[in-house]
């Protein structure tokens, strides 16, 4: 009764802050609606036993991509009379490109059927819950049955990284920057030098 | 007397009573420890400096974090105006939440525990993610130039030192196979503290959480020379309170967590063990320990400036705590001493 009457509260608030993110005016309220929507479905997760894949949900987007997300909101300097002037300008766009996401929707909803062995998969998780944590159970198969796949994805990510920081790397001439070698290379001997200066005749 | 008041009432709701009766035994002695940090802080920084720090109301002024709470209990709330009022509102109760939910998974004892979970480092590690919403939040919410900016670098130096924490922390539980906080500490009972194989990492922990807590030398969200208080400049009063009592409360979470993953939490110091000192007492000494640095850096290090502490986070920090990992985990499967192989 009361699992029931808690996935209903983390249901309903999770579709209830999905439904805000994209009604609420200012971006940065729907970004903190973004954020408790995925607190909302971590919580999900936890009632489905799957307690990784839940904290890993809020480390990772709650923890790290959302706040970039705010991050960024939040610097825009945005005129909330303007961005509502274009309303009826570009209405028509808008249904369009709804429209066709609806019509997929439902296509994909039509076609949509359960795998024959659903029953017999859902009933023998690999390997058995009682046996082996989740973490274990998830590790196992990552790192054998898909060690490729995951290797794969590291690539993905890596390639990623590289691009971003090639894109930001420029060189500015003329700039002046700590270089911490240099100065802990520095020694006495090559830093001061000791000059004679004779009355009046300066260096 | 338990069987009698259980007898009454139905089960469900005896289990809960119980779970908020646990609750208050962590959360009470917690508050009083809050008030008793600011306290050792204003008298060790005192004798650092040769003063004698708070010494007025009360014997040895014991009283004065009683006072200074009575003070912000009665102060006025201000609302600034142009603030986003909710928001405002929210952020330093979150930041207080967030502070006192993190301790359902420390283990104070052997089973001394208020939820023993099987993912309880990553359920440290979210928690400690979210703290960085509280002060962004209330950096945005106060429509104003300092708490903003101050905000602004608090989300990035705390993202950027997570990185590194995280490392460290994998480092510790390949090492003792296991992601239950009890069962990290009963490893190290069986082979050794960790602060001793993983020493480099214990310094980058405590450099980490130094920065994660927003401590000097690392307290640029809050720089008074630069930010006037940062982000909580708008604050007042209760609001204003509960971002103290947050920061002090994660500062005490944090030593918590160091001492469960690098100090073995309640175990005696060893050669020790004869004392008749219970696991929970050994485990506030080591906090207690943790906090003196805390509060010895405080009166020590000057601020870092904010790239220098960019740079250290990401090209010192988590390159070498990547090694590490690597390192440790070529050791334990080299040497056959991964747990869980016998």
């Amino acid at each position: 009764m009361i699992a029931a009457l808690i996935f209903y509260m983390f249901a309903a608030l999770t579709v209830g802050s999905a439904v805000m993110v994209i009604s609420a005016r200012n971006p940065v309220n729907s970004v903190l609606f973004l954020i408790l929507c995925f607190f909302n479905a971590a919580g999900l997760f936890l009632l489905l036993g799957a307690e990784f894949l839940a904290m890993v949900l809020v480390v990772v987007y709650v923890g790290a991509v959302a706040v970039l997300f705010l991050f960024v909101v939040m610097m825009l300097d945005i005129n909330f009379l303007k961005l509502r002037e274009g309303f009826l300008q570009y209405l028509p766009t808008g249904a369009v490109v709804g429209l066709v996401l609806l019509v997929e929707l439902a296509t994909l909803f039509g076609g949509w059927a359960f795998a024959p062995d659903v029953e017999a998969l859902v009933r023998s998780p690999m390997p058995p819950v009682a046996e082996v944590s989740n973490t274990e159970a998830l590790g196992r198969l990552l790192y054998t049955t898909y060690a490729y796949l995951f290797q794969a994805s590291g690539l993905v990510l890596l390639v990623a990284m590289v691009g971003t920081i090639l894109l930001t790397l420029r060189r500015r001439e003329g700039v002046r920057k700590q270089v911490i070698a240099d100065q802990v290379a520095r020694t006495a001997k090559n830093s001061v030098e000791i000059v004679k200066v004779p009355t009046g005749g300066g260096i | 007397m338990v069987d009698l008041l259980s007898g009454l009432l139905p089960a469900e709701i005896w289990r809960l009573v119980v779970i908020v009766l646990q609750i208050l035994a962590i959360v009470l002695p917690l508050l009083v420890a809050v008030a008793y940090l600011t306290y050792a802080e204003r008298k060790v920084i005192g004798a650092i400096q040769l003063r004698k720090g708070p010494n007025v109301v009360g014997p040895l002024g014991l009283l004065q974090p009683l006072a200074d709470g009575a003070k912000l209990f009665l102060k006025e709330t201000i609302l600034p105006t142009g603030a986003n009022k909710v928001v405002f509102l929210v952020a330093p109760m979150l930041t207080f939440i967030l502070a006192l939910i993190a301790w359902a998974v420390i283990p104070f004892d052997e089973g001394w525990v208020l939820a023993d979970i099987n993912v309880g480092v990553l359920y440290l590690f979210a928690i400690s993610s979210l703290g960085v919403y509280g002060i962004i939040m209330s950096g945005w919410a106060s429509n104003s130039k300092y708490a903003f900016l101050g905000g602004l670098r608090s989300a990035a130096q705390m993202v950027s030192y997570e990185v590194s924490m995280g490392l460290v922390m994998i480092s510790v539980l390949i090492s003792a196979g296991s992601l239950n906080l009890s069962d990290i500490v009963l490893r190290q009972k069986e082979t050794i503290w960790y602060v001793i194989p993983h020493f480099p990492m214990f310094i980058i922990y405590v450099v980490s959480i130094l920065a994660e807590t927003n401590r000097a030398p690392f307290d640029l969200p809050e720089s008074e020379s630069e930010l006037v208080a940062g982000y909580n400049v708008e604050y007042s009063a209760m609001t204003f309170a509960l971002f103290f009592l947050g920061e002090y409360a994660n500062m005490i979470l944090m030593s918590g967590i160091c001492v469960v993953l690098f100090l073995g939490g309640w175990l005696a110091v060893p050669g020790l063990e004869w004392l008749p000192i219970p696991g929970v007492i050994w485990f506030a000494l080591k906090i207690c320990a943790i906090l003196f640095i805390f509060l010895w850096v405080r009166a020590t290090f000057p601020r870092y400036r904010y790239d220098q502490l960019m740079r250290l986070g990401w090209k010192i920090f988590l390159p070498f705590s990547l090694l590490w990992l690597v390192l440790t985990s070529g050791v334990l499967v080299a040497f056959g001493w991964l747990p869980g192989q016998g």
